[in-house]
C-alpha cells in the first residue's frame, strides 16, 4: 500500500514552469499563500522544505501536509518588426508532501517530497523561433529525508540528503531553413528520463524571543547529468542522412546524447514575527545561484550513421534574488487567512532571453486559507497570481553558418495563475 | 434569491480572475498595427524581368515562383488593404523542374540542383512539362518577364507564339500574353495598378556581360530592331523606353517604386571562378613554357619592330610555374592585332579579368580528347569565357548611365527608387540582416548553405535573396509613403535544392 502510494505520487509529480529560470515556487499551500515565505515560520510540516531546522519546534508529535497545485502558465510572443505572433499555454500539477515526526523532545525526523524545478513550454511547431525551441519539458522530483535537532529553545539545526529524479524532453529545428525534400523543417528531439542525482539541504533557526524567529536555509546545487539519452532526428533530407561528401557535410541520424543541467543552489534567510496571538508576519530573501547555468551543452555520440556536432547554447544566467513577505491572520481555531507578495528577479541577462524559458522579472500575489475540519485535520487552499511586465527581449547567440550572434527576439508577456489545495493532519 | 445573487457574483469574480490570466500586450500586434501610409495596394502590379518573375536556379519553377519578391511583398501588402496578387500559372510544371517545352522539344533547361554524388550544380533530371504553346492569355499582377529588356515591354508581338522559333518573341510572355499582339506593359495596365514596382533594365546590359562581352555596345544606334540578344542598349533607347513605361504606369495616378540595375560584375557568375585556378606539375610546366616560347619570342620581335609597346609585350608574355595559382590563358580582342605576323591575341588573365561561372566546367577540359590541347591552358579561352577590363568598363558605364536615367525619370514622376545597385555593392562586403546574420554575394558552398543568397545560376537570388530584395522595397515604401509594413526574415527562407542523386 505504501509502495503504491509513492508510485502514484511519482506519477502526479509533474511540474511546469514559471518563476525565474526554471525554478517553480509552489512548495506548500500554507506558505505559498504567505508569499512563499517560510524559512522562519513554524506552521506545519511544510517547514521541512523551507527550513528543516524548524521541524523540531512543531508542537505535535506527528504532522503531515500534502497538496497540489493546478498551474496555468501562458506566454505570448509577438514581433511588430516581422508581424509574428505566437503563444504557449501549459498546465501542470506540481505536488508536495511533508511528514514530520517528533521522535524525542530534541529530535524530529521527516520526509519531504517536492518539485522545485521544472519547465514546460510548447510553441507552435515550426514557429519562427523553432530553431531555438519547439517544445521543452523539464522535470525534477526531490525526495528528502530530514533530521531536525533542537539545541535549545532558542536554536535548532536541520537538514538532510536530497535524492533527485528528473527527466528532460527538448525538441527544436536543426536550422532556420533546413528542411526535407517536401519542405518540412528538420528537427531534433533529445529525451531522457530517470536522471538521478544527490544533493542536500541544511538550515538553522534562531528564536531570540518567543515572538520572533530567524531562519537560514541552504539547498545545494544539484547537477542533473543526462547520460545516453535518446537523440532523434525527424524529417531529415537525404543529403543529411547519407554518408558525408565534404568536410562540412554531416550525417544527421538517431544517436544518444549527454548533457548536464544544473539545478542551482538556493540560500534563503528570513524572519517572522508573531505580532499578536492572531497576526504573524514573515519576510524571506532568496538568493539562487544561477550563474552555474553558463551554457546548455549537448554532446551527441558520434557513430557511422550520426555525426551531430556538439551543441553549445550560451545561457550566461546570473545569480538572482527573490524578496517575499507574507502575513497570517488566525481569528479562531477554525480559520486561518493568509496573504503575501513577492518580487522574483529573473536570472536571464540581456541578449540571453531564450524562448525555452521566457521568464522575466515578476511580482507574485498570493492568498489562501485553512479551514480546520476537525482539530486535527485541516484543508488548505491557496492561489497564486504571477504578474510579469511585458518585455522586449532577444536571444542573440544562435549559431548559423559560423556566425555565433544570430538573434531572435520580440515582445513577450507571461501570466501564471495557480490555485492549490492541500490537507494538513497532525496529532 | 439573495443566495442566488451571491453565487452569481462569485462566479463572475471567478471568471474575471481566470480571464485576467490571459496575457495581454500593451500594444497587441494585429493587422491594424500596420498601415499603407500614402500608398494604395489594392491593385499591385510588378513590372520587370527574371528578377521580378521569381526566376532562380536557371529557370522559373513552380515552388521557386512562390518566392518572387513581388509575391513576398504582396503578402505584406495584404495586411494593409492589398488585393489579390496573381502570378503566371506554373500548374503545368507538374514535376517542379522548371524549363519549357515547345511542342515536344525542350527549349530551356530544368532547374539547377546540387548533386552531392558528383559535387557540382547540374540541371535536375527530367524533361520539362511546361509548354510554351499552352497559352494562358491572362494578365497577371506579376508581369516580370524573364529575358525582357526595357524596350521589349513596349514591343507588340513579344508574346506571339509564332515568334518564339525566330527569337522575336519571349516564351515566358507568350504563355500569358492576352493576345499575340499584346505588349507586356499593355497587359500590365489592364490590371489598373494602384501601386507598382518597376525593376526593368538589367538585361539591357546583363546579357552582354553574361555572354562574356561577345555582344556589341550599341551606344549610338537608336534602332533596337537591329540589336542582337547580347548587345548593350543605347542610352537614348533605354531612356525613351523607360520614360514610356513610367508614363503609362503613372498615367492614372498610381504610386510605386522603381529599382536600379545591380552591378552585374559583382554577382557570383563573375566572381566565383578565379583568374588563376590552374595547378601544374613541373613536367607540364616545362612543356607549356616550351610550347609558348615561340609566341613569346614573336612578341619580342614585334616589340623590337615597334608594333607593340614594351608594356603590351610584357602583358602578353605567357609563362607558367610549377604548383597552384597559374592564370588561365585567354584571347583578348583588345590587344594589338598581330595576326599578319602569325601572332595570335593571347595573354594570361589577371585579377582585372572576370571569368564566367560556366568556365568552371570548361577550364581543364581537352579539345577532342587531346591531352596537349587543354582549354584555358594550352588552348586560350575564347572571348565568351572572360570579361576583360574594357568590357567591364563598358558594362559599368552603361549600368551607371541607365541608373542615372532610372533615378531621373523616377524623380520626375515623384516615384522613389530602391537602390538595388547599392544593395548588391553592400552584399559584396556583407549586409547585416536585422537578426545579426551577415549575407554575402558568394556562390553556394556547404559552409554557407544557410546564408547563401544567390541561386545556383550565380545570377539570380534564391528565395532568401529575394527576401532581402523584398525588405529593401519595404524599407523604401515605409520611408517614402509613410507606410508601416513588417519586414520578412531572410534566414527562414530556403536555399539551394540539394539531392543525393540526379537520375
Amino acid at each position: 500500500m505504501r509502495k503504491l502510494l509513492s508510485l502514484t505520487m511519482m506519477a502526479l509529480a509533474t511540474s511546469t514552469a514559471f518563476a525565474g529560470g526554471y525554478r517553480v515556487s509552489l512548495q506548500g499551500q500554507k506558505q505559498l499563500a504567505m508569499g512563499h515565505t517560510g524559512v522562519a515560520v513554524v506552521n506545519s510540516a511544510e517547514v521541512l522544505f523551507f527550513n528543516p531546522a524548524g521541524a523540531v519546534y512543531l508542537k505535535d508529535r506527528f504532522t503531515a501536509s500534502v497538496g497540489g497545485n493546478a498551474l496555468f502558465a501562458r506566454t505570448k510572443y509577438q514581433s511588430l518588426e516581422n508581424n509574428l505572433r505566437n503563444s504557449t499555454e501549459n498546465t501542470g500539477t506540481p505536488i508536495s508532501a511533508y511528514i514530520a515526526y517528533k521522535a524525542t523532545d530534541w529530535l524530529s525526523v521527516g520526509l519531504a517530497v517536492y518539485t522545485p524545478y521544472g519547465s514546460a513550454v510548447e510553441w507552435d511547431k515550426d514557429w519562427d523561433g523553432a530553431h531555438l525551441v519547439n517544445d521543452i519539458d523539464l522535470k525534477a522530483f526531490y525526495i528528502q529525508p530530514i533530521a531536525s535537532v533542537k539545541i535549545s529553545d532558542q536554536f535548532s539545526v536541520g537538514g538532510g540528503p536530497i535524492y533527485v529524479s528528473g527527466s528532460v524532453n527538448f525538441n527544436r529545428n536543426v536550422g532556420r531553413s533546413v528542411a526535407d525534400e517536401q519542405g518540412n523543417k528538420t528537427d531534433l528531439t533529445i529525451d531522457k528520463s530517470g536522471v538521478n542525482a544527490w544533493g542536500w539541504s541544511a538550515g538553522f533557526m534562531f528564536n531570540p524571543t518567543d515572538k520572533i524567529r530567524i531562519g537560514v536555509n541552504y539547498r545545494s546545487e544539484i547537477t542533473m547529468k543526462a547520460r545516453n539519452g535518446s537523440a532523434t532526428v525527424n524529417q531529415v533530407p537525404a543529403y543529411l542522412s547519407d554518408a558525408p561528401t565534404s568536410p562540412q557535410d554531416i550525417v544527421l541520424g538517431n544517436t544518444t546524447f549527454n548533457a548536464n543541467l544544473p539545478l542551482p543552489a538556493e540560500l534563503t534567510a528570513g524572519f517572522s514575527v508573531q505580532l499578536t496571538d492572531k497576526w504573524l508576519v514573515a519576510v524571506d530573501y532568496n538568493r539562487t545561484f544561477w550563474n552555474v547555468y553558463d551554457a546548455l551543452i549537448v554532446d551527441f555520440k558520434q557513430t557511422p550513421t550520426s555525426q551531430i556536432p556538439q551543441s553549445v547554447n550560451p545561457r550566461n544566467y546570473k545569480d538572482a534574488s527573490t524578496y517575499r513577505i507574507g502575513v497570517q491572520f488566525k481569528p479562531n481555531e477554525k480559520f486561518s487567512f493568509r496573504a503575501g507578495t513577492y518580487f522574483d528577479e529573473s536570472p536571464v541577462q540581456k541578449g540571453y532571453f531564450a524562448p525555452e524559458t521566457p521568464r522575466n522579472d515578476s511580482v507574485g500575489y498570493t492568498g489562501g486559507l485553512t479551514y480546520m475540519i476537525t482539530s486535527k485535520l485541516g484543508v488548505d487552499v491557496s492561489f497564486l497570481y504571477l504578474h510579469f511586465k511585458e518585455i522586449n527581449a532577444s536571444y542573440d547567440h544562435y549559431v548559423e553558418d559560423g556566425n555565433p550572434n544570430v538573434s531572435f527576439g520580440g515582445t513577450y508577456k507571461n501570466v501564471v495563475f495557480s490555485p492549490g489545495i492541500g490537507l494538513s493532519y497532525s496529532f | 434569491m439573495k443566495m442566488k445573487n451571491n453565487k452569481f457574483i462569485y462566479l463572475a469574480v471567478l471568471a474575471a480572475v481566470f480571464a485576467s490570466c490571459e496575457p495581454e500586450f500593451d500594444n497587441k500586434v494585429t493587422n491594424g498595427s500596420y498601415s499603407a501610409g500614402e500608398a494604395d495596394f489594392s491593385s499591385y502590379v510588378a513590372i520587370g524581368n527574371s528578377l521580378t518573375a521569381g526566376y532562380m536556379d536557371g529557370t522559373v519553377y513552380r515552388s521557386g515562383q512562390k518566392y518572387s519578391y513581388p509575391n513576398i511583398l504582396s503578402q505584406q501588402f495584404a495586411l494593409v488593404g492589398g488585393g489579390d496578387f496573381t502570378q503566371p500559372s506554373y500548374e503545368d510544371d507538374v514535376n517542379n523542374t522548371g524549363g519549357f517545352l515547345l511542342g515536344t522539344t525542350p527549349i530551356t533547361a530544368t532547374k539547377l540542383i546540387i548533386n552531392t554524388s558528383t559535387g557540382g550544380p547540374q540541371p535536375i533530371a527530367g524533361v520539362p512539362t511546361s509548354n510554351v504553346a499552352t497559352l494562358q492569355a491572362t494578365a497577371y499582377n506579376n508581369m516580370g518577364v524573364p529575358g525582357a529588356k526595357t524596350f521589349h515591354l513596349l514591343a507588340p508581338g513579344y508574346g506571339n507564339l509564332a515568334g518564339v522559333a525566330t527569337g522575336q518573341a519571349n516564351p515566358y510572355f507568350v504563355r500569358h500574353a492576352t493576345s499575340p499582339a499584346a505588349t507586356v506593359l499593355g497587359d500590365a495596365m489592364t490590371k489598373n495598378p494602384t501601386f507598382f514596382t518597376n525593376w526593368i533594365g538589367n538585361n539591357d546590359v546583363l546579357f552582354y556581360a553574361i555572354s562574356g562581352g561577345t555582344g556589341v555596345n550599341q551606344a549610338g544606334n537608336t534602332n533596337p530592331a537591329t540589336y542582337g540578344p547580347n548587345d548593350i542598349t543605347d542610352p537614348q533607347v533605354f531612356a525613351g523606353a523607360y520614360s514610356a513605361i513610367m508614363d503609362a504606369l503613372t498615367s492614372k495616378g498610381a504610386k510605386g517604386v522603381c529599382a536600379t540595375i545591380p552591378s552585374v560584375t559583382s554577382i557570383p557568375y563573375f566572381t566565383t571562378v578565379p583568374f588563376n585556378p590552374v595547378p601544374l606539375d613541373a613536367a607540364t610546366t616545362a612543356a607549356l613554357n616550351q610550347g609558348f616560347a615561340q609566341y613569346n619570342g614573336g612578341l619580342q620581335l614585334a616589340q623590337a619592330g615597334g608594333l607593340i609597346s614594351a608594356d603590351e609585350a610584357a602583358k602578353r608574355k605567357i609563362t607558367f610555374h610549377a604548383g597552384a595559382g597559374n592564370a588561365v590563358t585567354i584571347e583578348d580582342e583588345s590587344l594589338t592585332n598581330l595576326s599578319a605576323l602569325g601572332i595570335p591575341s593571347y595573354r594570361q588573365a589577371t585579377a582585372a579579368d572576370l571569368v564566367v561561372l560556366p568556365a568552371s566546367s570548361f577550364i581543364g577540359t581537352t579539345v577532342g580528347g587531346n591531352p596537349l590541347q587543354v582549354n584555358g591552358v594550352s588552348v586560350p579561352l575564347a572571348d565568351k569565357w572572360v570579361l576583360i577590363p574594357s568590357e567591364i568598363t563598358a558594362i559599368e558605364n552603361a549600368t551607371d548611365t541607365f541608373n542615372t536615367t532610372i533615378k531621373t525619370i523616377a524623380a520626375s514622376k515623384g516615384i522613389p527608387v530602391a537602390d538595388m545597385h547599392a544593395v548588391l555593392k553592400q552584399l559584396v562586403t556583407g549586409i547585416a540582416s536585422a537578426d545579426g546574420q551577415i549575407y554575402k554575394a558568394g556562390y553556394f558552398s556547404s559552409a554557407t548553405a544557410n546564408t547563401v543568397v544567390f541561386s545556383l545560376d550565380g545570377i539570380h537570388p534564391n528565395a532568401r535573396g529575394y527576401a532581402i530584395v523584398a525588405n529593401e522595397y519595404i524599407r523604401v515604401i515605409n520611408e517614402f509613403y509613410k507606410a508601416h509594413l513588417p519586414y520578412v526574415i531572410p534566414g527562414s527562407y530556403p536555399g539551394a535544392t540539394i539531392l543525393t542523386s540526379n537520375n
